[in-house]
């Protein structure tokens, strides 16, 4: 529209107001809340070894009398074990940190692993179509009938089956990221494939197309940014989803060895203590999943109602 | 302006003043509106896009979108205040009273439910009375609106009329509240011109026939100056001029409407350029920003020094530069499947289409939808294989289609300038970045302190501030953009220039800026320009050989004048007469 009279803004307001993100961004309480509980658990995934009051990979400062030792608020609690410690007398809270950590980790690198997969593959269906499009999508038609978990699953037999134990222990990290990768790269080529048969049919593109621009070009220099909005808020939730799967590779005790503290091996402990009345050890640690889990998806939802105007 | 008789006006609207809210604070999209319509009369309402010509439409229906809120004045109608109603009672007097036909009948219809059933629907909403009686009544309103074999299409769904027949029933189902007054906004402007003289007369007739007041919201003047009694002409939410339609389209008063009415193309004869234009203006426009030796005078010498110092006015202007001969494109034909399961023989889309555009000469290609116009331009890009004929460029065998290799010359020496200059340029590029693309795709300048020199100059050249290389297409008008995706062919160095429809999603004044940089250009730098529109009266201005297409075939071809005074064939005779007529409008000064 036109004309008007502007409420005459200077300085970073001014700044906000122009930048339709922001503005929205900071308007949305909810977003902005999510995506600080999100960053603070980054951050203490990050800072784990200065924050966390002991280390739970040294053996040495573990003393297995100190094993199910209840929060310290409690009658039988000890100062030094803010939320109790576990069945091996790791300190529990330090054990969550240090999983956090690892938990993210498994998870970004996964997620990196199928978007970079995915949205190379989709990108190349949408655009050059026909059967290289169809054969494409058919193999990512097998991979949706095959479950999330059945897939994981599978990598962790074969890796274990291929290689020597010693080796898997330390090859885990790679194991579960192709792991998990594989089985969520299908959402990122869809995504990218159907936004690419449109974006392919904009002016934009055939002007290059006319100009002779190499197609590889055309598709990582013009496509590719304009179909990263979708694929951005996809990224955000995949990540959410392979948090939880790596939580339930582990509680199933196919993920990370027990040794190294995940949040899916700290559940995965806590429930066979449930019952006999420790209750401390599943439950810090599914709040702490909890809370990043649905921190990480509400950023992902925001993202998602940005980039579409539709629901704004 | 014209006096006020508010006893006797259907509607009346006084002061109105519409606000909305947005993060930029409080903004008035309609400051001070008054207006009134009788029964039985239409009055146009006109302006360009942002003019606020909608909102008045929908602050009048009670149906302004989101923070959209009238602040002062006045809507009577037949002497009852409805802006102060709530919203349950002005909903009420709305589906009673009032209708509306939009621009796009695609989507006002609903696709999945027969014609008949959704006029009946809307009708027994509004009348007490049984279904048959409803089914009766609308036949009879098919039957008003000129639907043949009203009787059976009751029955059919909305994809199967065409696209002037679906509008017919859009103004069909606006009849079925017999309503007093009717809004349509832009209603013929998704139409081709032919079947936009049917609607208007439809509409005209109807007004006339049962004493409707109908508002029509336009950008049109064309349109206007056809169907309406009175005129209101609309700039930056504010009435510049009000009056009958004669009077202030043959005699305009305010210097807005003086120079909206310069800008409008003209049928009747052909000028050089449009002058007394005003041109478009904001922030992006004044900047004083310069890059380190860019002017526009560097842009121009680079590109005359590609010619060799020769420019248009060279010996062999008449020789002509590209060749189409024998021409066919078939789309979508196809073998069978497995077990020889969909075999088709496919659309022709283009049919035996031979011409040639003279070197820098404008050749006009014009047709309405789905003639073939734009899969010419794709043919001779090499988006689209044709199936038959073959090209010739500068006096060599083009290849077509996939034949054509990327490096082939004629990937720079020819250049297009598409449609839709929100979708031709990527969003997520810097003006700087898109414009650099040529240059480094031809290697015509490699080192980048240069290539900035250049794309400033050219920015200079083709009149937006330099500045504007630091900025987004998103933060420019559409003008703006259609003059920046000029500079970008231009930068190629092209010989031929081919503009598919270039000004057709462009306000009338910011039209005439880019036909007058295009004629400029062409004259300075001797450009051969292939000129595709549906528009008549902007292919008058631009062309000196014409090339009427008709459903992928040539109907007629030749020079421009003679077409324009009188055309050989029935077909072109046809266009020329259902093109608004312009009879009304006053020579420019």
């Amino acid at each position: 529209m036109t004309t008007g009279a502007h409420t005459p803004v200077t300085g970073w307001r001014a700044r906000i107001i122009e930048n339709e993100f922001l503005y929205e961004y900071l308007r949305s309480p909810v977003a902005v809340l999510a995506s600080l509980v999100a960053a603070a658990g980054v951050l203490v995934a990050l800072f784990a070894p200065l924050i966390a009051p002991t280390d739970p990979y040294d053996i040495g400062a573990i003393d297995i009398l100190d094993s199910l030792v209840p929060p310290a608020w409690t009658e039988s609690g000890d100062e030094r074990f803010l939320i109790g410690t576990d069945d091996q007398g790791r300190d529990l809270l330090s054990a969550i940190l240090y999983g956090t950590r690892l938990s993210l980790l498994v998870g970004c690198l996964s997620v990196g692993f199928a978007s970079v997969l995915g949205v190379s593959l989709g990108l190349i269906a949408g655009y050059v179509g026909g059967r290289t499009d169809a054969l494409i999508m058919r193999i990512a038609d097998v991979q949706l009938a095959l479950p999330a978990i059945l897939t994981a699953l599978l990598v962790d037999g074969v890796a274990r089956g291929l290689m020597p134990a010693e080796a898997h222990g330390r090859l885990m990290l790679v194991v579960l990221t192709v792991a998990i990768g594989l089985s969520l790269w299908v959402d990122f080529a869809r995504t990218a494939r159907a936004s690419t048969l449109v974006e392919r049919e904009k002016e934009y593109v055939q002007a290059a197309e006319v100009m002779g621009v190499h197609p590889m070009r055309i598709l990582l220099v013009h496509i590719l940014p304009n179909v990263m909005g979708p694929i951005l808020v996809i990224l955000t939730i995949d990540l959410a989803v392979a948090i939880l799967l790596e939580a339930t590779l582990s509680f199933l005790g196919v993920g990370v060895p027990p040794d190294q503290p995940s949040l899916g091996t700290l559940i995965n402990i806590g429930t066979d203590y449930l019952f006999s009345g420790e209750w401390w050890i599943v439950l810090f640690p599914s709040l702490a999943l909890i809370i990043l889990i649905v921190a990480i998806n509400l950023v992902g939802d925001f993202l998602r109602d940005w980039f579409n105007p539709a629901l704004r | 302006m014209s006096s006020v008789d508010t006893q006797d006006a259907l509607l009346h609207v006084q002061g109105l003043t519409v606000a909305f809210s947005s993060r930029f604070g409080e903004q008035k999209a309609i400051d001070a509106v008054s207006l009134h319509i009788d029964r039985g009369e239409i009055v146009g309402l006109v302006g360009e896009s942002g003019a606020g010509k909608s909102t008045i439409g929908a602050a009048v229906m009670g149906l302004l979108p989101g923070s959209g809120r009238i602040v002062a004045g006045s809507v009577t109608f037949a002497g009852e205040r409805v802006d102060q109603l709530d919203d349950n009672s002005w909903q009420q007097w709305r589906g009673n009273r009032v209708s509306m036909i939009f621009q796009d009948p695609q989507t006002s219809l609903n696709p999945l439910i027969t014609v008949g059933d959704q006029l009946e629907e809307t009708i027994r909403q509004h009348a007490d009375i049984s279904g048959d009686e409803a089914r009766a009544r609308a036949l009879a309103l098919l039957d008003d609106v000129g639907i043949h074999d009203a009787q059976a299409r009751l029955e059919d769904y909305p994809h199967t009329f065409s696209g002037g027949m679906r509008q017919r029933v859009v103004i069909a189902l606006a009849l079925c509240t017999d309503p007093d007054l009717i809004i349509a906004d832009e209603p013929t402007t998704a139409l081709d011109v032919a079947i936009q003289q049917q609607v208007l007369d439809l509409i005209r007739k109807l007004a006339q026939e049962r004493q409707i007041g109908v508002l029509l919201i336009t950008h049109d003047i064309g349109v206007i100056a056809e169907v309406t009694d009175r005129v209101i002409v609309l700039q930056g939410g504010r009435v510049r001029e009000s009056g009958a339609t004669a009077q202030v389209l043959g005699q305009p008063a305010h210097e807005y409407t003086q120079a909206l009415m310069a800008a409008v193309p003209r049928l009747d004869r052909r000028l050089e350029r449009f002058t007394g234009i005003v041109a478009e203006q904001d922030a992006a426009t004044t900047s004083t920003w310069q890059v380190k030796g860019a002017s526009d005078q560097f842009a121009m010498d680079w590109l005359l020094a590609d010619r060799g110092g020769v420019d248009g006015t060279a010996d062999d202007v008449h020789d002509p530069i590209l060749d189409i001969d024998a021409i066919s494109v078939v789309f979508g034909a196809r073998r069978g499947g497995l077990f020889g399961v969909g075999q088709s023989d496919g659309f022709v889309a283009i049919d035996d289409v031979s011409f040639s555009v003279k070197a820098g000469g404008t050749l006009g290609l014009v047709g309405e939808s789905g003639s073939g116009k734009s899969t010419i331009a794709k043919v001779l890009t090499g988006l689209v294989t044709p199936s038959a004929g073959s090209l010739r460029f500068e006096g060599e065998l083009l290849p077509t289609g996939r034949a054509r290799s990327r490096r082939h010359t004629s990937r720079r020496r020819l250049q297009m300038i598409f449609q839709d200059p929100y979708s031709s340029l990527n969003n997520r590029h810097r003006v700087e970045r898109i414009l650099a693309e040529p240059l480094a795709q031809y290697a015509h300048v490699t080192v980048a302190r240069d290539r900035r020199r250049l794309v400033a100059s050219m920015l200079d050249l083709v009149g937006l501030p330099q500045r504007s290389l630091l900025r987004y297409p998103h933060q420019f008008s559409g003008g703006q953009r259609q003059r920046i995706a000029i500079a970008r062919a231009l930068l190629a160095r092209p010989v031929l220039l081919i503009a598919d429809e270039p000004t057709s999603a462009l306000d009338v004044s910011v039209q005439a800026e880019v036909l007058n940089l295009l004629k400029d250009l062409q004259d300075t730098f001797g450009l051969s320009l292939l000129f595709i529109s549906h528009d008549l009266a902007v292919v008058r201005q631009m062309a000196d050989d014409i090339v009427v297409l008709r459903k992928g075939r040539i109907v007629e071809a030749g020079n421009s004048d003679a077409f324009f005074r009188a055309p050989s064939s029935d077909y072109g005779r046809e266009l020329l007469e259902l093109s608004p007529s312009t009879g009304l409008l006053v020579s420019p000064a």
